[in-house]
């Protein structure tokens, strides 16, 4: 009688076992981001970028596809209100949705004026780590005329959907570099966000 | 005897820079700095600094690059580039031979064997159109490998933004090159010049950017010090460890978790 049950015991303990590992296998790419969907990311961004940099269009209409880049693979939102800081908790729905909206187009105005400064450039996707909760996509900007430069992607799903949140140049953080251009438009309209936004509609 | 008063304000500035090194590096750590952190306690100097230079550029820098960058052609302008870089590769042996980087002090001396010799004089940069990777250090980067200490944010007249310890690496940069000590005067000057004449194409090059941080920034001070400090931290390797800098400015910050 006691070795059946001994039997059973093992069995049930080693299914259990082998269910929890298979399920660990299993669940990983459903919740969590690998470093493959990272890297996907970023190929599919860059690969836009660079359509965009070949186009020779004119400076305005590269700003425009540049913002529809910029809004299709950033998460804007975690983006603008990281740039804002702790001040973003105060703000009403519509000032928050109002605020976003002025930034991803500041930003795109700032950022995409650069663009016929990449004519004739290209942008490679080397490699790809894990930081803390997110994933850092390794890439390097050949441009004309200039030394190769680093040029690397943050990478995170936190948003529901795999966006990068961060942009880094030669170790200077886009988020980083907003965020104290921010405060300081925040302090100089006094702490007033709808002041701030409407400054951020001209700004870039 | 006009030289001779110049030689000794050389023989004097040397040793006082070597000594405000040593000093440096043994005092540094007391104030540790973190790859997160802004420390700069001499904010209200620097902000001075900062408007003069500003004023520096808008009579001075801006429109001699502009004039410079329209008269001589991007092909000429780049010669003068590689033969800036060219004067400054015996320095970086010197650096990189400090910092036990043997490998980087080699690459340089070949650099500038190959360029001296094929690179007619150095004013092509024969080594990079045969990829050759260059090993560019100063004394600022010498001093971190010792073991000092970033210190204050500073914003130097006419240099622009730095560090208490990249200030000391400039100024034994500039007294200590192996060109302006073995050099004699006027051609010690050489390297200086060309590193000026350089820089009015850099800022040529460079217009929108620079005029975009200097003059449409809400605080271009604050930009200035934060795109340097990023930048000038990862030229270092000075990479954020985990759990560190959570002064909100490591790239590496989760902004997922403030919100």
């Amino acid at each position: 009688m006691t070795t059946p049950m001994t039997i059973s015991k093992v069995s049930r303990r080693g299914f259990l076992a082998s269910a929890a590992a298979s399920l660990a296998v299993l669940a990983t790419p459903a919740l969590a981001l690998t470093d493959a969907q990272a890297k996907s990311l970023v190929d599919r961004a860059v690969a836009d970028i660079n359509k965009v940099i070949a186009s020779g269009k004119p400076l305005n209409s590269m700003i425009r596809d540049f913002e529809k880049i910029f809004s299709k693979y950033a998460d804007v939102n975690i983006i603008a209100r990281s740039a804002l800081g702790p001040d973003a908790r105060r703000l009403t729905s519509s000032q928050s949705r109002a605020y976003t909206k002025a930034f991803q187009g500041y930003i795109a105005r700032k950022y995409g004026k650069r663009f016929n400064e990449f004519v004739g450039g290209q942008i490679e996707v080397n490699g790809v780590r894990k930081v803390k909760s997110f994933h850092e996509v390794k890439g390097t900007a050949r441009l004309r005329g200039q030394a190769p430069f680093e040029v690397n992607f943050l990478v995170s799903d936190k948003s529901g959907s795999s966006k990068f949140f961060d942009m880094i140049i030669e170790g200077i953080s886009l988020r980083l570099s907003e965020k104290a251009e921010i405060g300081a438009m925040l302090d100089k309209n006094k702490g007033d966000i709808n002041a701030l936004i409407a400054e951020l509609k001209k700004a870039g | 005897m006009s030289s001779r008063v110049k030689l000794s304000f050389t023989t004097i500035i040397r040793p006082a820079a070597l000594c405000a090194a040593l000093l440096l590096s043994a005092c540094g750590g007391a104030n540790s700095v973190q790859r997160g952190l802004i420390y700069d306690p001499h904010e209200q100097n620097n902000r001075g600094t900062h408007e003069f230079n500003k004023a520096i550029d808008r009579a001075l820098l801006s429109p001699a690059s502009s004039g410079y960058g329209n008269v001589v052609p991007p092909e000429i302008r780049d010669r003068v580039g590689d033969f800036s870089d060219h004067l400054s590769l015996p320095n970086d042996v010197l650096n990189n031979t400090f910092q036990g980087n043997l490998a980087g002090a080699g690459n340089s001396a070949a650099r500038f064997v190959i360029n001296t010799v094929v690179g007619f004089g150095g004013f092509v940069d024969v080594a990079s159109l045969f990829g050759m990777k260059r090993h560019d250090t100063d004394f600022g980067e010498t001093l971190h490998v010792w073991g000092a200490e970033e210190g204050p944010y500073v914003e130097l007249p006419f240099l622009g933004p730095s560090t208490s310890r990249d200030t000391v690496g400039v100024v034994v940069d500039i007294f200590f090159d192996p060109f302006f000590v073995v050099l004699k005067e006027p051609t010690s000057y050489l390297s200086p010049a060309a590193y000026v004449v350089n820089a009015m194409g850099t800022r040529y090059d460079y217009q929108e950017t620079v005029d975009s941080l200097l003059y449409d920034s809400a605080d271009s001070y604050a930009q200035a010090r934060i795109l340097y400090l990023q930048n000038r931290r990862f030229q270092l390797g000075i990479d954020s460890v985990p759990g560190e800098g959570e002064e909100g400015f490591d790239p590496y910050d989760d902004p997922y978790d403030d919100f």
